[in-house]
């Protein structure tokens, strides 16, 4: 017997059709495999190409990030301060969290922890269709329903606000963080569950002393991600903020989001123009702040796994 | 021996205090949005007719029906889906079938995520840089639909991945010591245990892209137009925008105030049917799996 073995064995080079069919599905596969890199890459490129020349050209960097003085349009003086914007989604957003993070956790526990059988498959279904409820209707809901409500209740001359915004995007974000952090509850192994029950824990103490600790980077990373969804909403925001340029002081103020100002002014603006090019800017914002936000909470998530 | 002491009733009743305490956490996130669901289907109910769904909009938009709306996002949906499909398949099965675990394959991961993360208005920026003026298909339905599937591709790909992830390695393994090379595996045996998966995940999709405004506003869709569109280089009114545009855009008489809660109803209606079409048909399945 032949202690090597030929480099090509003619028996098994087998390059018939299949092989090159074979051959071309991969790269087909490989080329869908990256479209998510190449898109995400083509994004930045294709956002910054329009916005760059403000950048580098009339783009006053202090004015930019410190003056609340949006005004685009002005003939003598245009000026483009993106702080009250800024502020507007950062109020909003905020608010938003305030209301959604402790009730999407609470209802996660509950859903992943306490309900069982058909409640907890209910429960699940009902969450999945909030969360499809499309931007636009949310934004139509802020208009029409809850603008005359928050007018009635607290006898405020304007209804459109940030607490209009922030609890129309409150019930925006909540099914999706729901859903994130219910997967990370159920990630803990039951074994762990089962220890501390067998220890003589109630349900109650399993959950805060073991289930809670365990998957903490799982609901940190929900709640990042619903920050996020909630900065970028576009829709909701525009119609339900009342869309005047305001630094916040109140919850009844109207304000206006980064986002929504993007939505309002790019269909007004010759293209090419310093207004046009800032809202591109405006948008590259919005790009990097999202960007880092899902880059931390993968992190987050990673550290996880390592563990 | 074993009777409950002080402190485990102690326990229980905390338990059960915080067991409520948590239900009702969760029926006040469920229970609002209901109650508003109710009114608009109170508001918008009346305006629903055969008429309103398949007549165009009149009187400067104040009567009439939808018509050229619904047929728009028809437009826009179906050729979102032709490009978003194929890509996003495509993608499922390279990271399914053919990825090793390496820095590519998180890479690629982390980009999936990451598009799924970025703000709507972005990528309506997006197309018009890409789609609207380097690749010059001017505000149309190509471009707009082009830009919905970019949007929509993570909820293809996750939802296929799953699904193919789902088939036993063993049918694989079964397979390929047949003989089959790879792709003949996918084919004959992975694809044909996974399509009905598949198919939720494209269901949630088309989902998605009906009810998308921000990312179509400048890209191709426009608020009023006289005529259906013929091909993908017309532009189009899709119901989405048509809801804003009559929230927001157009003067409403007093007697016709109603009208938008009949879009806001329709599309809506439109977008939760397709949910519940995808969500049960994933139930049906779970009950029939075979391994």
């Amino acid at each position: 017997m032949s202690s090597r073995l030929p480099r090509t064995l003619p028996d098994l080079d087998r390059r018939n059709l299949a092989w090159f069919v074979d051959k071309g599905m991969q790269v087909f596969m490989f080329v869908g495999g990256i479209s998510a890199i190449v898109l995400i890459i083509g994004i930045f490129v294709f956002i910054t190409k329009e916005g760059l020349p403000f950048i580098t050209g009339s783009m006053d960097f202090a004015e930019f990030f410190t003056s609340p003085n949006w005004r685009p349009t002005s003939e003598e003086n245009p000026t483009y301060g993106a702080l009250a914007l800024i502020a507007g989604t950062a109020s909003v957003t905020g608010l938003a969290m305030l209301v959604a993070v402790p009730f999407s956790l609470g209802a996660a526990i509950f859903i992943a922890e306490f309900a069982t059988g058909r409640t907890r498959e209910t429960l699940k279904i009902l969450v999945e269709m909030l969360a499809a409820i499309p931007s636009v209707v949310w934004g139509f809901i802020g208009l029409s329903l809850m603008n005359p409500l928050i007018i009635d209740t607290f006898d405020v001359p304007v209804g459109l606000n940030i607490l209009n915004a922030g609890i129309i995007l409150g019930l925006m974000a909540a099914p999706i963080m729901t859903t994130i952090a219910e997967d990370a509850l159920k990630a803990v192994p039951d074994t762990y569950r089962e220890a501390a029950e067998a220890m003589g824990a109630t349900r109650w103490q399993i959950v805060w002393r073991v289930v809670l600790p365990a998957s903490r980077n799982g609901l940190v990373a929900a709640v990042l991600l619903g920050v996020g969804r909630g900065f970028g909403e576009t829709m909701a925001v525009l119609m339900a903020s009342g869309h005047s340029i305001n630094m916040p002081g109140g919850i009844f103020d109207s304000v206006r989001a980064v986002t929504a100002t993007i939505a309002a002014e790019l269909g007004e603006t010759v293209q090419g123009s310093d207004h046009y090019r800032a809202l591109f800017t405006l948008g590259m914002l919005l790009f990097l702040v999202t960007f880092v936000i899902n880059l931390t909470a993968d992190l987050v998530v990673r550290g996880i796994r390592k563990k | 021996m074993f009777a409950a002491t002080e402190l485990n009733n102690g326990n229980r009743r905390t338990q059960t205090l915080i067991k409520v305490l948590l239900l009702t956490m969760t029926l006040l996130l469920i229970v609002p949005v209901l109650i508003i669901l109710t009114m608009l289907i109170v508001k918008g109910g009346p305006v629903l007719s055969f008429e309103f769904l398949f007549s165009d909009p009149k009187d400067e938009m104040t009567a009439g029906g939808i018509f050229p709306a619904l047929m728009g996002t028809v437009w826009l949906v179906s050729v979102a889906l032709l490009a978003s499909v194929p890509l996003g398949v495509a993608a499922a099965i390279y990271l399914s079938e053919y990825a090793g675990d390496n820095w590519f394959t998180r890479t690629i991961n982390l980009a999936i995520i990451n598009l799924a993360g970025v703000p709507s208005i972005v990528h309506a920026l997006f197309g018009v840089g890409a789609f609207v003026l380097f690749f010059k298909f001017g505000t149309s339905i190509l471009a707009a639909s082009l830009t919905l599937a970019v949007m929509t591709l993570p909820v293809v790909i996750v939802a296929t991945r799953e699904s193919l992830q789902a088939v036993p390695q063993a049918f694989r393994e079964a397979c390929w010591n047949m003989g089959a090379t790879r792709w003949q595996t996918i084919r004959r045996v992975v694809l044909p245990n996974s399509i009905s998966g598949i198919l939720t995940g494209v269901i949630l999709e088309v989902s998605r892209t009906a009810g998308e405004t921000a990312p179509i506003m400048f890209t191709g869709a426009v608020i009023f137009m006289p005529f259906l569109p013929e091909g993908v280089g017309d532009q189009t009114m899709a119901m989405s925008l048509h809801l804003y545009a009559m929230a927001t855009q157009v003067p409403l008489p007093e007697h016709a105030t109603n009208l938008p809660y009949g879009v806001a109803l329709v599309l809506i209606g439109m977008v939760l049917a397709m949910n519940a079409v995808s969500i049960g048909f994933r139930v049906w399945l779970r009950g029939k799996k075979k391994w």
